[in-house]
């Protein structure tokens, strides 16, 4: 392979993390930082206790519990209620120990949602390969790093060998063009790609995000846009390092200091795609065709500007796909034709890695401030870390949302997937920032559409889902 | 891991798409700090009702299909979350291999590590093997990994791709955590390297 060839960020950092290439072309990869939660470590764990292995790399390695955290009431271990939950966690803490894993402890301020705490904390940083068991790895792509999800036996490999056995991706770009109106966010950006990709166009690829409207978005905007890549099917999302991204990383606990900043800047400088790199996928949306978002179906492809109608499955030719949508608004409670805006809504969750930072929490207040929930509505705002938490609450932000007959929790994976106590009784309808409206994920029976943070908070407001561009 | 050579085993049909891991074990059966047990709930949502009663009209609560080893599906079986205990619920029901047209790229690894063959097959293929899977315990499917072909009830083969070093660990049943061990001097070279070239790289410890 010629070094001269022009090449694509994913190949740059690819080719830097090739430890050793096998002769069918699978590669050795090696992993610079590796995440760590409670639901899908606890059988790696045992793999290296069976086996006799060792953690390699105890420094690369960070631990945190995040999926079952309670967010109201005691979060000390021995006190969650629930004991497979409570197992869990104490499981991590106990093989942390054991094993000599670096751990961010329940009580620590800066414990909260892996993938809101690596980039926070500066432990992801660009250029880096970034693992976790968790498919929201992707997330940490907003920096410049291939972060992604990988199952618990390759969690075993990584503590084992510090490497992966991985084949190389393929390369996908997806161009958003244009600047994006008023009430639009990250998370409208990447439902409309998702609904015009679908779920498995990215399979097999990593996405590229490029175009003017992806460089405007902020660092919240941007790990939004990259967390949901798995969404598309891409397993790991990447959008170019630039001035952005090195303003934010900047001062940040663990981020290099002073002659190492400016090493790694200079370093990170040369990382975004060559002129010239080419894709084997390329896709363009015009950010001005975009408009607040939401999902109608279980899937997060099924999803139509705010504006828009539930579809209609008998307009479908393809039987499978007409099966699939019948099921959909079954389970939806949803009539074709139906506008989104009339649908009334039970609960309204703010949080998850997807929309648990500072900037989303700013965002849902703007639109609570000086407005109630809507009666009998259950409105959740749960930060994404500690630190937001800290953040949120020094700016007022927390006064705002009570006011207003929102809940302000504490930080947790929550109800973006019911591994705690908040979970939706069968039958609600939730407007969620979370990440996935598949049957049953944030409760059984419950009902998930997926919106931006102004978008949760104008449903909470209104009862209904609502069209936050005409709240003014 | 058990090797996985041959596998001739009833085939249940599943015409769905987008079967996400979600669906194929709930997130609230993942408090469990083992790999077995899971079985009972593979598939939770649709095979029980909320009374946890069996649904009848759902595939592996019907004859011979809960003695099914293989799986067809439509498109992206296995998308949405990383989680391995989709394919160890799938392994624990007994389900050694799924066959659809493409997966979800995390399940699709994460099946290889636990002796579970996925299989992919071109759309039409795969309609053509649920109208074979649908004729029940006297139309068995059989899954050669060593040929790389499916063999039909009437004992049409059909081949299919498999990369060559997953096949050899699935064939053999080897631990890929013992095969790159084998290269740790390699990784121990590397490491040096790139402490020198990106020594900016923070630690953890002092976390």
């Amino acid at each position: 392979m010629s070094t001269t060839r022009p090449r694509t960020l994913f190949d740059k950092i690819w080719d830097s993390h090739v430890v050793e290439r096998l002769p069918d072309g699978t590669c050795i990869l090696y992993i610079d930082r590796h995440l760590v939660h409670e639901v899908t470590s606890p059988q790696a764990f045992e793999g290296l206790r069976l086996a006799g292995r060792k953690l390699r790399r105890p420094d690369c390695t960070i631990a945190v519990a995040d999926h079952n955290i309670p967010t109201v009431g005691s979060r000390v271990p021995r006190d969650i209620k629930e004991a497979d939950s409570r197992i869990q966690v104490e499981t991590l803490e106990k093989n942390v120990a054991e094993f000599g894993v670096p751990y961010i402890p329940i009580l620590d301020v800066r414990q909260g949602i892996v993938h809101i705490v690596g980039p926070e904390l500066g432990l992801s940083l660009p250029g880096m390969t970034i693992v976790c068991g968790d498919s929201h790895s992707s997330t940490h792509g907003a920096l410049g790093a291939l972060a992604f999800g990988i199952g618990t036996s390759e969690v075993e490999h990584v503590l084992a060998t510090q490497t992966l056995l991985q084949q190389p991706a393929k390369n996908m770009r997806v161009e958003v063009t244009g600047k994006l109106g008023f009430g639009c966010s990250g998370k409208d950006v990447v439902l409309a790609i998702i609904g015009q990709i679908t779920t498995a166009g990215g399979t097999g690829h990593v996405i590229e995000y490029t175009g003017e409207a992806i460089q405007a978005l902020d660092m919240a905007g941007r790990m939004t846009v990259s967390n949901m890549s798995i969404e598309a099917g891409a397993r790991a999302g990447l959008i170019a390092p630039d001035d952005t991204t090195f303003d934010w990383i900047k001062g940040r606990e663990f981020a290099p200091k002073g002659a190492a900043w400016e090493q790694a800047v200079a370093y990170w400088r040369t990382l975004p795609s060559d002129a010239g790199a080419t894709y084997d996928k390329s896709v363009t949306l015009s950010a001005g065709d975009i408009a607040p978002m939401v999902t109608w179906g279980t899937t997060p492809g099924a999803v139509v500007p705010v504006t828009g109608v539930v579809p209609d499955p008998s307009q479908v030719a393809d039987e499978g796909v007409r099966s699939q949508m019948q099921r959909m608004l079954e389970y939806m409670a949803l009539m074709p034709g139906q506008k989104l805006q009339d649908v009334p809504i039970d609960v309204v969750f703010i949080g998850s890695c997807t929309n648990g930072r500072i900037e989303d929490i700013r965002a849902a207040a703007a639109v609570a401030k000086g407005r109630k929930v809507a009666a009998g509505v259950q409105a959740l705002v749960v930060p994404g870390s500690g630190l937001v938490k800290q953040q949120a609450e020094r700016e007022g932000l927390d006064r705002i949302l009570l006011e207003a007959g929102f809940e302000w929790r504490d930080p947790c994976c929550s109800m973006c997937l019911g591994m705690n106590p908040d979970k939706l009784t069968p039958g609600q309808r939730c407007a969620s920032t979370s990440n996935r409206n598949f049957e049953g994920r944030q409760g059984p029976g419950g009902r998930t559409h997926l919106l931006s943070p102004a978008m949760a908070a104008a449903a909470a407001v209104t009862g209904r889902l609502a069209d936050v561009r005409q709240l003014g | 891991m058990e090797p996985f050579t041959t596998l001739t085993a009833i085939a249940a049909p599943m015409p769905m798409q987008n079967i996400d891991t979600d669906k194929v074990i709930p997130a609230r059966f993942l408090k469990t700090i083992k790999r077995s047990g899971l079985g009972v709930h593979l598939f939770d949502a649709l095979r029980y009702d909320k009374d946890g009663k069996e649904r009848p009209e759902f595939v592996l609560n019907q004859e011979p299909y809960r003695n099914a080893q293989i799986i067809v599906a439509h498109e992206n079986f296995g998308c949405g979350s990383s989680r391995e205990h989709a394919p160890w619920a799938l392994l624990d029901f007994g389900i050694r291999c799924v066959i659809a047209p493409d997966f979800g790229d995390i399940f699709f690894n994460n099946s290889f590590k636990n002796g579970i063959l996925p299989v992919r097959l071109p759309r039409a293929v795969c309609d053509v093997l649920i109208e074979d899977a649908k004729l029940g315990g006297n139309a068995r499917i059989t899954v050669d990994l060593a040929g790389q072909v499916v063999v039909r009830p009437n004992g049409q083969e059909i081949h299919f791709e498999i990369d060559p070093f997953r096949k050899h660990l699935l064939l053999n049943g080897l631990d890929d955590i013992g095969q790159t061990l084998q290269h740790t001097p390699k990784i121990d070279t590397y490491e040096a390297a790139r402490r020198q070239s990106q020594p900016w790289i923070p630690s953890t410890t002092a976390v």
